[in-house]
Order: structure tokens, then C-alpha cells, then sequence
């Protein structure tokens, strides 16, 4: 008898332990398909390595990224080629400072100019669009019609007239491309905002008297951020291309600064001289950053939006 | 339908009104001028100046004569840096030339973006889909600034087979290299677009109930996939032709057309603000404009749209 309690006991544990179906959250299910997707994975790894140079690169640097090297800056075509012995790993640019430092200088402000830029964006359109959709009514239509507007404005034109307006510095470039970025993603934070505000969840948050704040904040806001870390993963290169575009006509981040848009200017100014790794190793490090950003880009829709696949 | 494009058209308006406004007082709060250089000029000579181009009237006035000339005279007033050419006289020798180009590249971006999609969505998952997928996804990449060395190097410097810059009148050897900088990353985009839906396309019922009933497969291509595919395309294209006007900025300088571009940038970087301001309106004037004939060719396009 008691041998048997303890046999049904024990199989009533092995029951409760085994069966018991593990579900998944939605994000655990997105970073499934986000690590079986191979072009993406291999493009965070790309990145990651890209972002390790940027951080350890300096400490093997034989030369700063401002000293000027005068034994080659007489002859930078003939002495100033990517070589190991004077420690100039990619050369020098045209005024003889050393490209492997230039380069990673160039590589961090693009990346946070990319990084920055975006999240401005995404901290603004989110905030807006989430009200706009939210309150609804008049109010949103306004919102929107002032969207409207700015969009029909072409960005470039818009930052290059900022830029001029207010001056150039680092933080300005920000302001700007923010500004410019970040109109799209309230207009897709509000569709979403406007499909799920009628949603029975809502609605029973607001009948147990939730504050219409915390109600866009710990209701809508989780909801909206697949949309949101998407496009947000789209914006990181737009960003960096429009501001290399804006630093190529020379009205973006000035000297001592540089980003990649400014060296790859540079390089192409000087091409016809025969100092090709000028513009080379530039173009290589641009180029690379923005296809895997493209392709994680990617990956996150596959991963986040399912409707897409 | 025509209560729609009234209703669109009403909406434009004050969009290009306002504009103007923003615009005209953003140049106006700006720190420094035209005028202002190393040396100061005495202040008589700069108080002549400021009368002569009509900055020393209150601002409103300026605003509104600023706004009557231009809607009344389609006048843009004179540049302040060149003493003996207005605003229109710039934009009438740049904007042929960018426009030409633009819009050529435009044509190309289209033609074989929307191509390549059809063919790499026919033929999905084999090398040709591959291949246009790639191409697609290395286009995206390049934008105009990169392109641009990028051909001359290879094409002027390597080759020597097209001349590096110029414009001589719009001969095709001067046309090549700034269409193609300017067009190869929106065909990119356009062929990832077109393949993308053309598949959502072809994977459809009624794509399905016409292989059924017996048609041959070009003609459900062509009769009956192709418009449904060209919807978000279309859509596409409007930003698009936007894109090309603003990036034939670069090309102009790049390639030295003497478009618009050239202009525009030499103005920001000398302050000269009348110059800034009339090609700035200029092309969010175009913006507005082309949103809108997106906007009816999509009505048009789409029935299930109503107005």
C-alpha cells in the first residue's frame, strides 16, 4: 500500500516534470529566427570585429591621428604607400598623417553618428506618434499635417540649411539629422499606435482605471517596439549615409574631426595622383559596415515581423 | 476621383506656402550674412547695401514682398553674392542640366530595377534570382557619392574611355557615368521592392486560378501579375524621383555639370541666402508636386482605394 503511494507519487512527479509544455515568449521566438538566419549572424560577427578595431586598433597605432610624419609628406606617393616598416599600416593621407589612425577615428564618429542620430530619432518619432495616435481626434490630425509638411521638405536640403543656419559642430549634426529622421518613424508609430489603442486590452486597462500615461507606456509602448526596433535598424545606416553625403560636399564634421564621408572625399580628391589606399581603405571599412548593417537590418524584420516572412 | 485630387491639390498649397515661410525666417535668424567679411565695411556702405536688396525693411514686409514676387512675378529677387544675376537666372542655367540627368537616371533606375525584380521573382530561387538579389543588395550599398569615384576610377583613370566631368551641351560620353552614379542605389531598392512583391504576388489565388484555367505563363505575367506587383513600386517612386533631384547635388559637384547642385552648395558655403532660398523652395516645391501626382497615379492605380 505504501509502496504503491509512493510509486503513484513519484509517476505523478515525472508527469508534472515532463509534460509541462515550455512556451516561448515572442522574443525568444524572434531571436530563434534571428540566430538561424546566416546572413545576419555573420554580419553581426563582421560588425563586432569592426567595433573591436575601433576600441583596440589605437594601442597597436605607431602614429596619432594628428601627428604629420615630414620624412613622407614630401613624397606621399612614392613613400607614403601602406608598409609595415614606417608603421603607416594604410598609409599616409595626402598632408602625411597616418591613415590607420584617421581611419579609426573615422570608423567611431560614423558609427555614433549612426547610432546617435538614430536613437534621436527613435526617442522622438516614438514619443510623438505614440501621442498623436493616442489622443487622437484633431489633435493627431494637426500632428500629422505638421509631419506632412516636413516631409515634403527633401532631407539633405534640410540639414545642409541647418547646418549652415546654426553653424557646424558635432552637436548641431545631431540636432540635424535627427530632425530629419525622425518623421517617418512617428508616422509608423502612429498606425500602430491607432490599430492597437481599440484593442480589448486597452479597454480593459482603462476600466480598471489605469492613468492614460502609464496605459502608453506599459501597455502600447511593449507592443509597438518590434515595428520600432526594425525601422530603428534601418534608420542606423540611413543615418551614417546621409551624413557621409553631407561631409562629402564638405559642409558636415570639419577638422580636426573626420568621418568616413570626409576620408573617402579626401581619397577621391587625390585618386588621380596615384594614392589609391587613400580612398580604398576608407571605402572598404564604409562599405562594409553599411551592407551587414543592411543585412541585420533584415534579419530583425524577419525575425520581429512575422507577416513578412 | 476629381474631388480627391482637389482635395489634395488644396493641401499642397499652403504645404508650399509654408514652406516658403519657414524657410524665409530660418535664413533670416541666422548669425552672419553675405555682407558680413574679415574686414567690416563702413557702416554707410553696408546701410546702401542692406537698402539696395531691401533689408532694411521691417521683416513681415520683406516676407510678403518676398512671397508677392514670387507668386505674382514668379521672381526669386538677386543673388547677393553675384551682383549682376538674379535668383531665376541661376536657376534657369542649372536646373535643365540636373533635370536632364535626374531624369534619365530616373528612367534607368526604373527600367532596370523593375526588370531585374521580375526576373529574379519568375525566376525565384535559381542563379538569376540570386544574381539580381546580389546586385541588388551591393547597389543598395553605393550611393551616388560612392559610385561616382568609383566609375571615374575605373572608366576615366583606368580605362580612359569616358571623359572625367563636364557638360558640353548633355553629349552622351558626359551623360553616362553621373546617371548611372546617380541612379545605381535606387535601382537597387526598386529591384528588392518589385521582387519582393511580385513574389506576394505570384503566390496569390488568383494568380493560381489563372494557371488553372489553362493561360500561358506570360500572359498571367503580363496581364495579370504586373499591375498588382507595380503598386508598392509605384509608391516607391515618388521618394525616388525626390531622391535623384537632391542627389544630383552631389553629381553636380562631382562631375562638374554646372547643374543646380553646384550653385547650391557654392550658395550655402558663401551665405549667399537669396540663392539658398529660391533652389530650397524650389525643390520642395517639386517634392510637393511630385508627392502629389504619386499620390493620384496610386488612386488610379489601386481600385480598392476610395476617396
Amino acid at each position: 500500500m505504501l509502496g504503491k503511494s509512493q510509486k503513484a507519487a513519484h509517476l505523478a512527479e515525472e508527469i508534472t516534470d515532463y509534460t509541462v509544455i515550455q512556451g516561448r515568449s515572442l522574443w525568444q521566438d524572434a531571436r530563434m529566427r534571428f540566430v538561424r538566419n546566416k546572413a545576419a549572424m555573420a554580419s553581426v560577427f563582421i560588425l563586432a570585429l569592426i567595433v573591436l578595431f575601433t576600441i583596440i586598433g589605437p594601442y597597436f597605432a605607431a602614429w596619432s591621428n594628428e601627428e604629420i610624419d615630414w620624412n613622407v609628406m614630401g613624397d606621399v606617393r612614392g613613400m607614403g604607400m601602406p608598409s609595415i616598416e614606417t608603421g603607416h599600416y594604410f598609409g599616409v593621407d595626402d598632408l602625411g598623417r597616418d591613415l590607420y589612425s584617421r581611419v579609426i577615428q573615422a570608423t567611431t564618429t560614423s558609427l555614433l553618428v549612426g547610432l546617435i542620430g538614430a536613437a534621436t530619432a527613435l526617442i522622438v518619432g516614438t514619443c510623438y506618434g505614440i501621442a498623436a495616435g493616442y489622443i487622437g481626434g484633431r489633435t493627431d490630425s494637426v500632428m500629422m499635417r505638421f509631419v506632412d509638411i516636413l516631409l515634403a521638405i527633401p532631407a539633405t536640403l534640410v540639414i545642409i540649411l541647418l547646418l549652415v543656419v546654426a553653424g557646424r559642430s558635432f552637436f548641431m549634426l545631431f540636432i540635424a539629422l535627427g530632425a530629419v529622421g525622425w518623421l517617418t518613424m512617428a508616422r509608423i508609430v502612429r498606425g500602430q499606435t491607432l490599430t492597437l489603442k481599440n484593442r480589448e486590452f486597452i479597454e480593459a486597462a482603462r476600466a480598471a482605471g489605469v492613468s492614460e500615461f502609464t496605459i502608453m507606456y506599459r501597455h502600447i509602448l511593449p507592443n509597438l517596439l518590434g515595428v520600432v526596433i526594425v525601422y530603428a535598424s534601418l534608420l542606423v545606416p540611413e543615418m551614417i549615409l546621409t551624413e557621409s553625403f553631407i561631409s562629402f560636399l564638405g559642409l558636415g564634421i570639419s577638422e580636426p574631426y573626420t568621418s568616413l564621408g570626409r576620408l573617402i572625399a579626401e581619397g577621391a580628391g587625390t585618386m588621380s595622383y596615384g594614392t589609391l589606399w587613400q580612398l580604398i581603405y576608407p571605402l572598404t571599412f564604409y562599405v562594409t559596415i553599411i551592407i551587414t548593417m543592411f543585412f541585420i537590418g533584415d534579419g530583425l524584420r524577419d525575425a520581429l515581423d512575422p507577416k513578412d516572412r | 476621383m476629381l474631388a480627391y485630387s482637389v482635395r489634395r491639390l488644396l493641401v499642397a498649397i499652403p504645404t508650399i506656402l509654408l514652406l516658403i515661410v519657414a524657410c524665409f525666417f530660418l535664413m533670416h535668424v541666422a548669425p552672419g550674412g553675405p555682407f558680413t567679411s574679415e574686414r567690416p565695411l563702413p557702416p554707410q556702405v553696408l546701410a546702401n547695401i542692406e537698402a539696395r536688396y531691401g533689408l532694411d525693411q521691417p521683416l513681415w514686409k520683406q516676407l510678403w514682398d518676398y512671397l508677392y514676387n514670387i507668386v505674382v512675378h514668379f521672381d526669386f529677387g538677386p543673388s547677393f553674392k553675384f551682383k549682376d544675376r538674379d535668383v531665376n537666372d541661376i536657376i534657369a542655367q542649372g536646373f535643365p542640366i540636373s533635370l536632364t540627368y535626374g531624369s534619365l537616371s530616373f528612367l534607368f533606375a526604373t527600367a532596370v530595377g523593375v526588370s531585374l525584380g521580375i526576373a529574379a521573382a519568375i525566376r525565384h530561387n535559381t542563379w538569376i534570382d540570386y544574381f539580381a538579389v546580389g546586385l541588388g543588395i551591393a547597389a543598395q550599398a553605393l550611393p551616388n557619392f560612392i559610385m561616382g569615384p568609383i566609375l571615374i576610377l575605373t572608366f576615366t583613370l583606368w580605362l580612359g574611355w569616358l571623359p572625367g566631368g563636364g557638360w558640353h551641351g548633355g553629349q552622351w560620353q558626359y551623360l553616362v557615368m553621373p546617371v548611372i552614379a546617380l541612379a545605381t542605389s535606387y535601382m537597387g531598392s526598386i529591384a528588392r521592392i518589385t521582387r519582393s512583391s511580385m513574389l506576394e504576388v505570384l503566390n496569390s489565388n488568383f494568380i493560381r486560378t489563372a494557371r488553372a484555367k489553362g493561360l500561358p505563363t506570360r500572359t498571367v505575367i503580363w496581364r495579370h501579375a504586373l499591375k498588382p506587383t507595380l503598386l508598392p513600386v509605384v509608391s516607391y517612386l515618388g521618394p525616388v524621383f525626390v531622391y535623384v533631384l537632391t542627389g544630383s547635388v552631389f553629381v553636380d559637384i562631382y562631375f562638374s555639370t554646372g547643374g543646380l547642385g553646384q550653385a547650391y552648395v557654392g550658395s550655402a558655403l558663401s551665405r549667399d541666402y537669396a540663392v539658398l532660398l529660391g533652389v530650397t523652395i524650389l525643390y520642395g516645391a517639386l517634392t510637393v508636386i511630385v508627392n502629389l501626382l504619386t499620390d493620384l497615379a496610386y488612386a488610379w492605380f489601386d481600385p480598392k482605394i476610395r476617396y
